[in-house]
């Protein structure tokens, strides 16, 4: 009578990823993500700079697509050197890469000074020829730096310090939102299955750890554990693994009210196997939605500790570190805020379309 | 009615019992003390110093002080501002903290109420698109990023408004701190209400409403929103003990002398008092809210007054 | 017939609606034509999924966003389908009402009777809110409510849901609408209510002279309140025509199978010396702490016997499926329980473990009695994991087909999630579930109550050729006198908690003997029997 419909069907989960799949704003966001974590894992090994390196004679550059040093930076570069090397500048000139530098000295020029040029960030390979015992011709080639997002006040590349404090930022919002989900979802199923006292009491703790003010409880964390990049997102996670367990309670005890629980009591099966056969299947489409909403809660909640100073140490960092230091530096070094702060928004805002359009692939109210 | 109340107050209580015990021993469990942060005290002045706050006496012994002291009413002198009693701290920075908080909470609640209505009235329209927008850039950009653009482009660029300050909350210096309040809230409020509104019109008795040819405001006015508030007003309770109760971030950045920097600057320092003063406001702020709503909630929907 | 020479008051004409989803175009309402004339009621009546509340959805606009129509509906010469909303809305709830299926819900829980039965008053006439107020009072007495005064000030979850029902006819016909679409508004109550709500709205159709669109899913329920009817499957009218010649001559086979589908035959009498299966003695439940207690059973006894039927017949609320859950050990209770000899009331979940392979239970709801995330074969085999740890999966798919065979199902089904089934099918995934532990005693708790009419003969046909394959013994629990009349040996009346009347099936149905029985048996069997005095 029904044989239209094919032997074997599309289980919840398949229907789900079809409904998602036709949703293009949570799918722009999932490739967006996947692309993230793919840049902030092996973009700072690809980077053109270290995330730790000082540059010193870079503090403070603008972001630029063009490599450093710029033609009108050369000049007063060779003279500063120069100086410092107590060397009187008589003339230099650019050719390609090259720069040819006319130098003399009262005294004797001292084949060491070379030192003074290489150890710059701008220059490489100089070499020294003596025309006579004061006057010199250097040869140096001009060093390429690419700072794609500038430097920050100590001279380090922003682009690669934005791609790893993403790693440090995803690493603990993921990590974090994972250590909150899984006591949030044993403790609510647990509370939810047991029901009766053994709920009340669970619940009651829930609701003084609730009242405890929020940043008091992280301070508190923090001067235990120390700052230790470990323990910071099991303290996250700790914190924010309260409103997981009130929506699992809930839909747990809806769970258990529901006829097919009742039927697998009746046939005998035991409670261990209700839980993980019937009850935890049904909750992971509501855990997983609001575990796409947590860890753009943890990021936030990690840049807002690393703001106020209980972050990753230096010279790791974070997007909220990074964003503190460009606040910070606001009015002048403006890029310094606007990259991280562009990541960590566009990130958030990925995650956040993500949860919504896994939410409704997941629980189709529309039908 | 009354009794209703009573009973939501009585197990408010030890709840609140509950948070001030755990705080006090976490903070003093905690490693440090408030006279570690100098150079090293002559022990003998250390000693005295702490005999005269008591920190000489075994853990429950202080604890059973500070509780008595409580229910007097005094909340002890600042260890690190010696000159001030915690109370007089409170008095002096919660005006202003409530005053910011009060104002972020009511615009959030009426501009996040509206957007959300009007999106849920015209679903995937154009309004829809744009509140959703607005909300999920309202709740993912944070306020220490909000914050600094908005005194670079408000106070630095066009200079309409001060960088800072307070100026015994002359308006001016308001608007900045309460829009940066503000503005993750009404991004909630406004999620919360467009959902729960979407929901109610769905809801068998607006069919009826709309069968029996009333007005769309009736439909809307009258019967969806009463009923699509209650999310809302849940959320706004915790929401409002956290608002009126200060931000660490805001009142940094804008230079306000609210109450939010005392949690993250007294719990550093160990000002013990401090902190648990903190914590006390907090508590009872967040208790009273959840009465408060607990109030409404039965006034909004009939059926809680006799469940 | 001369109400058929006037114009009528409502002609749909070559009406379809089609709804946009994700998954397609799918047509809910296909070229369909009827008319309804002043004074006249006219049914609509069909399965679920037949498209006979949508077309009535169209006409008053109510269709969800996503719902396209087109043909016309002309209400007094006016094509409701093109009105601009604002004279619609002028329409609705004065010249056209409507009532709907679920009482529970149809009323705002946030305000009072009174205040939701003024404003639509208020809405469509000039009146005072004094005068208002006073209309209000008037259709509440109308209705039959009692203290209407009181009523007005009640909130709708103070109501049972034939109250609810009523304050809802009373704000359809406060503004003496010219038409009034009932959409199956008796299918949520319980069968005494449902004769009551019945015989009213016949009435007040009669002294108002309006007409009325009543739909139903139940052929037989509209023959005595309907002038014409109008039989819809999948969309489409299949048959139309005066009342007395749809039942005494239908033409479609379809109507045929309507008019025949209530569940026929009788149960083979079980041999009366057959050893006791399930004794019980003063079973009470108590549900609640102790100033909140309420006793949902009161000291039942019980005695079954192998290859017997005893069907437990009440309303809701009438304590019987918490005696049966009780009977299962599924909730706590107090009193004796012995099955096959054996007192379970104090063994504990291990101890009870074997005997729950014997004593099996099947559900009422179809959907929520099966687990959305398991493929039927998993469902079926769910006891086995726990009974036969044993058998090898290759053995356990074996017997999932057979079952589902057993219960005629395709075998090939069983990979399949239970979502796709249909309501009927998924009952028989239930019941195959509790067969594959070849069971002795099957607790049915309304298991066709959810089911479309023809879909429940079916399901009661298969149940008891089960019975007598495998020598099974039933308890069987339901609302619906006319399929405990085919299964049942035995027949136990509940109300309250109570035992009002006890005796075999024949017995009781036809000469009952308790006041409460015999009403039942009357809303149940003959909705004229009801008509107001």
């Amino acid at each position: 009578m029904h044989d239209h419909i094919s032997a074997h069907s599309q289980s919840l989960w398949s229907k789900a990823w079809t409904r998602l799949k036709r949703n293009r704003a949570a799918m722009a966001s999932l490739t967006y993500l996947v692309l993230m974590v793919l840049a902030c894992s092996f973009g700072p090994m690809l980077a053109p700079n270290s995330y730790s390196e000082l540059f010193q004679s870079y503090t403070r550059v603008p972001a630029s697509l063009s490599a450093y040093p710029r033609a009108e930076q050369i000049g007063p570069a060779i003279e500063a050197t120069a100086a410092r090397a107590r060397l009187d500048l008589t003339g230099w000139q650019l050719q390609g890469d090259t720069v040819v530098i006319e130098v003399s000295a009262r005294r004797a020029i001292d084949p060491r000074a070379v030192q003074y040029f290489d150890r710059s960030d701008l220059f490489a390979d100089t070499r020294l020829q003596a025309t006579d015992d004061t006057h010199a011709t250097l040869t140096a080639q001009i060093e390429r730096h690419w700072f794609f997002f500038g430097t920050d006040a100590t001279g380090r590349d922003l682009f690669a310090r934005t791609l790893i404090a993403g790693r440090v930022s995803l690493a603990i919002g993921v990590l974090a939102g994972l250590v909150a989900a899984v006591i949030g979802v044993f403790y609510g199923a647990i509370a939810g299955f047991a029901g009766g006292r053994t709920d009340q009491i669970m619940m009651r703790v829930v609701d003084v750890l609730y009242s405890l003010p929020f940043i008091f409880f992280v301070i508190m964390l923090v001067v235990f554990f120390g700052r230790n990049f470990l323990l910071m997102f099991v303290a996250v996670g700790a914190v924010l693994w309260l409103d997981m367990a009130r929506i699992v309670r809930g839909q747990t005890l809806s769970l258990r009210r529901q006829e097919f629980v009742e039927a697998a009591e009746a046939l005998g099966v035991s409670p261990f196997a209700i839980l993980t056969r019937h009850i935890i299947p049904n909750l992971l489409g509501p855990v997983i939605v609001f575990l796409t909403l947590l860890v753009p809660n943890v990021i936030i909640l990690e840049s807002f500790l690393s703001y106020l100073g209980f972050g990753v140490q230096e010279p790791m960092s974070s997007w909220g570190i990074l964003i503190a230091q460009g606040a910070r530096a606001m009015p002048s070094a403006n890029w310094m805020l606007a990259f991280p702060a562009l990541f960590l928004i566009s990130t958030l805002f990925a995650l956040n379309f993500l949860g919504d359009g896994l939410r409704d692939a997941l629980d189709p109210k529309d039908h | 009615m009354l009794r209703y109340s009573l009973r939501r107050l009585a197990t408010a209580l030890p709840t609140l019992l509950a948070v001030i015990t755990l705080s006090f021993f976490m903070m003093r469990i905690a490693p440090g003390g408030p006279f570690d942060q100098e150079r090293a005290l002559d022990p003998v002045i250390r000693a005295n110093m702490e005999a005269a706050y008591h920190l000489d006496l075994p853990l429950w012994h202080q604890y059973l002080i500070y509780l008595g002291n409580l229910l007097r009413g005094d909340l002890g002198p600042s260890f690190t501002m010696p000159e001030f009693t915690v109370a007089e701290l409170f008095a002096a920075g919660l005006p202003v903290s409530v005053q910011l908080g009060g104002w972020a909470l009511v615009l959030a609640l009426l501009i996040g109420g509206g957007l959300g209505i009007a999106a849920a009235l015209r679903q995937n329209g154009w309004i829809d698109v744009a509140v959703v927008a607005v909300a999920t850039a309202g709740s993912t950009i944070p306020t220490f990023v909000v914050a600094p653009v908005f005194q670079l482009v408000f106070g630095l660029s066009l200079m309409w408004l001060p960088v800072g300050g307070w100026q015994d909350g002359a308006a001016r210096n308001m608007v900045g701190p309460v829009v940066c309040l503000m503005l993750p809230q009404l991004a909630v409020v406004a999620r919360l209400m467009r959902g729960s509104m979407i929901e109610a019109l769905r809801a068998h008795h607006i069919r009826t409403a709309r069968a029996m040819g009333l007005s769309g405001w009736s439909v809307v006015g009258r019967h969806a929103l009463r009923s699509a508030m209650l999310p809302v007003v849940s959320y706004a309770g915790p929401a409002a003990a956290a608002l009126l109760t200060g931000s660490v971030v805001v009142e940094t950045i804008f230079s306000v002398p609210g109450v939010g920097r005392y949690f993250v600057d007294a719990a550093l320092n160990r000002d013990y008092t401090v902190v648990m003063g903190a914590v006390v406001v907090v508590a009872v702020f967040t208790i009273v809210f959840n009465l408060i709503v607990d109030l409404l909630y039965a006034i909004i929907d009939p059926r809680v007054r006799y469940a | 017939m001369s109400i058929l020479q006037d114009p009528p008051l409502i002609e749909v004409r070559n009406l379809s609606v089609h709804f946009a989803t994700p998954e397609g175009d799918t047509q809910a309402v296909r070229d369909v034509s009827f008319a309804v004339h002043a004074g006249e009621t006219v049914a609509i009546v069909g399965e679920s999924g037949s498209g006979k509340s949508q077309s009535m959805m169209a006409a008053m606009g109510l269709l969800p966003g996503n719902a396209r129509v087109t043909g016309e509906i002309a209400f007094k010469g006016r094509n409701l389908l093109t009105l601009p909303r604002r004279a619609l809305r002028e329409l609705r709830g004065a010249e056209l009402a409507m009532i709907f299926q679920e009482p529970m819900t149809s009323l705002d829980p946030l305000y009072r009777i009174g205040d939701q039965l003024i404003e639509p008053i208020r809405r469509h006439s000039r009146l005072s809110a004094h005068d208002a107020r006073a209309r209000a009072l008037e259709m509440l007495g109308l209705v039959r409510l009692p203290e209407p005064e009181r009523m007005m000030r009640s909130y709708p979850h103070e109501l049972s849901g034939g109250q609810r029902q009523r304050v809802m006819i009373a704000m359809a016909l406060t503004n003496d609408p010219a038409l009034l679409i009932a959409d199956e508004p008796t299918t949520a109550l319980d069968v005494t209510i449902q004769a009551e709500i019945l015989a009213l709205m016949a009435d007040l159709q009669k002294r108002l002279g309006m007409g009325m669109v009543f739909i139903s899913h139940d052929l037989n329920m509209v023959r005595h309140i309907a002038d014409r009817v109008c039989v819809m499957r999948a969309g489409e009218v299949v048959e139309h025509g005066p009342v007395a010649q749809i039942f005494e001559a239908p033409q479609h086979p379809y109507t045929r199978a309507l008019i025949d589908a209530d569940p026929k035959g009788h149960k083979p009498p079980a041999p009366t010396n057959a050893p006791v299966l399930l004794h019980a003695r003063d079973v009470t439940v108590t549900f609640g702490t102790a100033p909140h207690q309420v006793q949902a059973v009161r000291g039942l006894s019980l005695d079954l016997r192998a290859g017997e039927t005893v069907g437990i017949v009440g309303e809701s609320g009438s304590g019987k499926s918490t005696f049966a859950r009780a009977l299962l050990r599924l909730n706590q209770s107090e009193g004796e329980i012995r099955f096959d000899g054996v007192p379970i009331s104090t063994l504990t979940r291990a101890q009870m473990r074997p005997y729950r392979a014997q004593m099996q239970v099947v559900f009422q709801d179809p959907f929520g009695a099966l687990s959305p995330r398991m493929t039927a074969g998993q469902i079926v085999t769910e006891g086995l994991l726990v009974h036969r740890p044993d058998l090898t999966r290759a053995a356990r798919d074996a017997m999932a087909a057979q079952a589902l065979t057993e219960v005629q199902l395709n075998p090939e089904f069983r990979n399949r999630y239970i979502h796709e089934f249909s309501g009927g099918q998924r009952q028989r995934i239930a019941i195959a579930r509790a067969l594959i532990l070849k069971p002795r005693l099957l607790v049915l708790d309304e298991p066709t109550s959810a089911l479309d009419r023809m879909v429940q003969a079916q399901v009661v046909d298969l149940l008891r050729d089960l019975q007598a394959r495998h020598q099974l013994t039933y308890l069987f629990i339901s609302h619906d006198l006319a399929v405990v009349r085919a299964m049942a040996d035995r027949v136990m009346v509940m109300k309250s908690g109570e035992l009002v009347e006890e005796g075999p099936c024949a017995q009781v149905l036809h000469a009952p003997r308790a006041a409460y029985t015999k009403r039942l048996i009357a809303a149940a069997f003959d909705t004229q029997a009801m008509a107001p005095a």
